[in-house]
């Protein structure tokens, strides 16, 4: 009796503190579900005491903005690309082929790149962008943002690989397949909800990004929503609340969609559990 | 036969492309101004009668230009940071709206090029330069060259709200009669005064803290420090003031306004956003005084505008800053203001320096200078434009230009800016005292420009 | 037929991947590190010791001066000054501690072992609102927290008034904490999904005996699920601080501000370097910072290889 008791106040206990996470996770982003759709936007969560469509009317009606978000879409499109392919690459060798020293090297790469994404590399990377002539071009960015993503991304899918057993690329092996095709035909598909969560987690960090497209893109034309966003305040400095959180929320969506539908289908976690060395 | 079909063929070939028929030239100009938002005017002068006439003019020349202006909306700060990454790399628009003191840390890191370097020496002959006084030239120049046009000048004054001045009983209500303070004293007595007999209205409130920029330097530190007798900078000495009893009192003014009497509101400050806020504050009636420069007349409240007040011109009037005491002003002077300017600077990368300089000469004659008038009226740059439209900016440009001085033209100045802005947030916060403040301010100078060009005296 | 496999099968080591073709596989992936990456990094070290800039004197010729940038960091009579770097590194200190180490990775955690073999509605819901709020674009949460945290109608003040406690001027008065918060909502799904990945890998036999035993929540955890976990524990906190020191969004909260109370390295960072546009002193705090998360991934590496057993 006492245990079933107990049993039953922790199952309590667990929904309290689930119903106080979800509320706490919850709660700041109400105001961009209100505020949007109210025609005198302020700063309080309310229910809109005008509701309106016009503030997403004057949005789309804006050629920059809307243009900026095709912006991003290119910019974290092509990053997503580009991660997910040579990180799956990457993570295959790297797993599969005896490198010495590999968990060091991948430690200090992982390193260096939360630097790099950091502001003070900023410099370098104009610089050099400005060399190789790739600045104010979407391919300039995606190419930085590629290069500061791989090594959190091979480091992700390390783990996924290796937790696939090596016994089904061996059989694919002796029955014949080239290393290509056994990559293609085996791994992938076992290795598939991790790519999904690679693919989901390069293109929300490429959506985000804000300092470098802020540096490296120069023409209006070329800039991304989270530039574009700032173009909505006023003569003081203040932001234009209706506009600024329609603007956020259509901004905030494409990325909840992905998230959703990758949930939906193949489910969104870290297979496999990510170990650090010492297994 | 043959032959002559090939040299007429060549013939006409050569001619089409020397006459430049089919060469389509595109302008662009950029400016921090956004349509119905900041500098709304500018968008409009620019768009709606700058560029038709121009764009008919060069058609009757036999050249095609098309001209747009890439409107920008972010802070001035992102702007000069959107500039120096853009010349950097030598792109850019081809006219760019510059602020007169970004230009000689540009030029010294060869960002930006005088015109006649741009353009040539024929950009002398312009009719232009005849209405165009030396000082208003000095205000996009530096080392004695001109870089681009200034769209004019402007003035602080000490704002205040009549309205709340007659319900306080400092000036009897319908008599017309204003406000003018001769010194600090009479200044803060009225200050007082506001906040014993109306506590809820804040009764002064001049610009302090990092987090207005410049324009915490020109509204606030500057029109407090000239009162004490002293510039920023010894321009006969070339040497900058580091620790000075100048510069200690104006630090102990702040000090009495924001932390010893609460005559102005600190907080309001220092919170992002902060200019702003204090714009609308001071149109909602809750600000009795507010130090600003003629834009904010002629820019913010004017009708149409975000913060406009419908009855600007019966409760908003202004009074000149007044020196510590009359006669202790910088040039023994008993009132003081200081002067800034932006204007348009052509881009050294541009690959059509003729037709920018054409379209930028073109703006800045006489009619389309007075077209711009008749939208926004200000103190414009040529002399032949006077100041129409608005009594107030006559009035105000009249009293006030005698009394004025500008920046230092400086590479380290907008450094050196901050650390005043910086020393002002300081006091105003109470983080430091003045005396305390003042140091930091000297040591950080020093470093700066270094020790033998900082002048401490106690 | 025959001969082929038995020869194959004699082989001591039976590699998987042909060296030439998994280098193939790893070339993308270098070329774009090394140009990048490595290249960027390089560069930043070695301007850190130029006056480089990118308007005023230093830019048209920079020149060489030594550890110059790196002293002016650490000059004693201003070190903590704010708005100098002891301020913001000990803002970042205190940040990563405050958001990192005692908020996202065991929040984290008792997330994950609250839901770890448990399916449902509300554990669908969680997980997605935590997920939600770190992929979330920041500029977009940024806006959203502008709002939550401000002092007149912001909806976090508004639930405190529901619970008595008077209006907190969040931005003025506890600028860094505002910015712990944020930051603990904002990455600890990473810590939840990593930990829940993890913990699903416990073989349930393990469960199974704890049950048999009786043991109770604690005992489960210190004796069984945690020496089960332990390098994921390390892995999520050398990648959680590595983020949460390099991490720029709260800037776009608070500016830094108010009077540089919030002010991370980051922020400095990006003030010196593109308000400034002083690149020598920037690449010098970017090399230094570099430093520091190299010293903390190190003291995290060697704690865990320290214990195999707690």
């Amino acid at each position: 009796m006492r245990v079933k008791a107990r049993k039953w106040g922790y199952k309590l206990f667990i929904v309290l503190f689930s119903l106080f996470i979800l509320f706490f996770f919850v709660l700041p982003l109400l105001w961009l579900l209100t505020a949007p759709f109210d025609t005198k936007a302020t700063l309080r969560v309310s229910l809109p005491s005008t509701f309106t469509f016009n503030n997403f009317r004057t949005i789309f009606a804006n050629a920059f903005a809307i243009r900026a978000l095709f912006n991003s879409i290119v910019i974290a499109g092509g990053t997503m690309v580009g991660v997910t392919l040579f990180a799956t690459l990457a993570a295959y060798a790297v797993s599969r082929l005896k490198i010495r020293g590999r968990d060091i090297l991948t430690y200090l790469l992982v390193l260096f790149s939360s630097v790099v994404q950091g502001t003070a590399a900023m410099v370098p990377i104009f610089l050099l962008l400005y060399r190789l002539k790739l600045v104010d071009t979407h391919l300039g960015v995606i190419f930085v943002l590629v290069g500061g993503l791989l090594p959190t991304g091979i480091f992700l899918m390390r783990d996924f690989v290796e937790s696939i057993p090596r016994s089904y690329e061996e059989s694919a092996l002796v029955s014949g397949a080239k290393p290509a095709q056994v990559l293609r035909h085996v791994v992938v598909p076992v290795l598939r909800p991790g790519i999904m969560v690679l693919a989901v987690w390069s293109f929300v960090q490429a959506w985000g990004d804000f300092l470098i497209s802020l540096i490296v893109i120069r023409s209006p034309t070329k800039m991304p929503a989270p530039i574009a966003i700032y173009s909505f305040y006023t003569e003081g400095g203040t932001p234009v609340l209706t506009l600024v959180s329609a603007y956020a929320l259509i901004y905030a969506l494409p990325v909840v969609g992905l998230y959703l539908f990758v949930n939906w289908r193949f489910g969104f976690r870290f297979f496999g559990g990510i170990k650090g060395s010492g297994r | 036969m043959r032959r002559l079909w090939l040299i007429v063929l060549l013939g006409i070939v050569f001619g089409w492309s020397s006459a430049g028929v089919g060469e389509s030239i595109k302008l662009t100009v950029t400016a921090r101004a956004v349509r119905g938002g900041v500098n709304s005017a500018l968008v409009q002068w620019l768009e709606d009668m700058v560029f038709p006439a121009f764009i008919q003019w060069m058609k009757e020349q036999g050249k095609d230009v098309q001209v747009e202006f890439i409107q920008f909306g972010g802070s001035d700060e992102a702007l000069k940071q959107q500039y120096a990454l853009d010349l950097k790399v030598g792109k850019g628009a081809d006219i760019l709206g510059f602020d007169g003191f970004w230009i000689p840390e540009f030029d010294a890191a060869g960002l930006v090029k005088p015109l006649d370097e741009i353009v040539g020496l024929q950009v002398w002959d312009w009719e232009g330069w005849a209405y165009i006084p030396q000082g208003m030239r000095e205000i996009l120049g530096y080392k004695g060259k001109v870089y681009g046009l200034p769209l004019g000048t402007d003035v602080r004054v000490i704002f205040y709200r009549r309205d709340i001045f007659e319900k306080a009983g400092i000036i009897p209500p319908g008599s017309g009669l204003r406000w003018q303070p001769r010194s600090w004293k009479e200044l803060l007595d009225t200050a007082r005064y506001i906040k014993k007999v109306l506590p809820d209205v804040i009764p002064l409130q001049i610009n302090a803290g990092t987090e207005m920029g410049e324009a915490t330097t020109m509204q606030g530190w500057f029109m407090v420090l000239l009162g004490t007798g002293i510039h920023m900078y010894d321009f006969e000495s070339g040497k900058w003031y580091g620790e000075h009893p100048g510069i200690l009192d104006a630090l102990n003014f702040y000090k009495i306004v924001y932390v010893d009497e609460g005559l102005g509101d600190a907080r309001l400050q220092l919170i992002p956003g902060a200019r702003a806020r204090t714009f609308e504050f001071f149109r909602d009636g809750k600000i009795a005084m507010l130090v600003e420069g003629d834009w904010f007349w002629r820019s913010v409240l004017a009708p149409g505008s975000e913060w406009a007040i419908p009855n600007r011109n019966e409760v908003v009037d202004w009074a000149m800053m007044p020196a510590k005491e009359p006669g202790a002003g910088y040039r023994g002077q008993n009132f003081v203001t200081i002067s800034g300017g932006t204007g348009f600077i052509l881009n050294p990368n541009t690959p059509y320096p003729n037709e920018a300089w054409a379209l930028l000469s073109f703006a800045f004659s006489r009619e389309m200078q007075l077209a711009f008038q008749s939208i926004q009226p200000r103190i414009r740059s040529r002399t032949d434009v006077p100041v129409v439209g608005d009594p107030v900016m006559s009035e105000m440009a009249k009293a006030l230009l005698p009394y004025t001085t500008v920046r230092p033209m400086l590479p380290g100045y907008p450094q050196i800016s901050y650390q005043a802005q910086l020393m002002t947030e300081r006091v105003v916060s109470g983080l430091m005292t003045p005396e305390e403040a003042m140091a930091a301010y000297a040591d950080a100078l020093a470093e700066l420009v270094g020790t033998e060009n900082v002048i401490r005296k106690r | 037929m025959e001969r082929p496999r038995l020869y194959l099968m004699r082989e001591r080591t039976f590699s998987i991947l042909p060296r030439s073709i998994g280098l193939a596989f790893l070339t993308p992936a270098v070329l774009f590190i090394s140009i990048f990456l490595l290249f960027p990094l390089v560069w930043v070290i070695v301007i850190s010791f130029t006056n480089t800039a990118l308007t005023g004197p230093g830019a048209a010729n920079p020149s060489f001066v030594g550890i110059a940038n790196y002293a002016k960091l650490f000059i004693p009579t201003r070190w903590l000054r704010p708005g100098e770097f002891g301020n913001a590194l000990r803002n970042t200190l205190l940040f990563v501690l405050g958001s990192a180490i005692l908020g996202q990775v065991p929040l984290g955690l008792s997330i994950a072992l609250a839901f770890h073999r448990r399916k449902g509605l509300l554990r669908e819901l969680v997980f997605s609102a935590a997920t939600i709020a770190w992929i979330l674009p920041g500029v977009a949460v940024a806006f959203a927290w502008i709002a939550f945290l401000d002092r007149d109608f912001g909806t976090l003040n508004t639930i405190l008034g529901f619970l008595g406690i008077p209006r907190i001027d969040w931005y003025f008065s506890y600028p860094l904490y505002a910015i712990i918060f944020f930051n603990i909502w904002r990455g600890t799904a990473f810590s939840m999904l990593l930990f829940s990945a993890a913990l699903g890998n416990i073989p349930p036999s393990f469960w199974e005996t704890a049950d048999v035993l009786g043991a109770s929540a604690w005992q489960r955890f210190r004796t069984i699920i945690f020496p089960l976990i332990r390098p994921s524990v390390f892995t999520a906190l050398i990648l959680v601080t590595l983020w949460t020191f390099n991490v720029f969004t709260p800037y776009l909260i608070t500016g830094g501000g108010p009077l540089f109370r919030s002010e991370t390295i980051p922020m400095y960072t990006y003030r010196i370097a593109f308000k400034f546009f002083e690149f020598g002193r920037g690449a010098a705090i970017a090399v230094l910072m570099m430093t520091i998360n190299f010293v903390l991934a190190t003291i995290y590496l060697f704690m865990q290889k320290r214990r195999r057993i707690i």
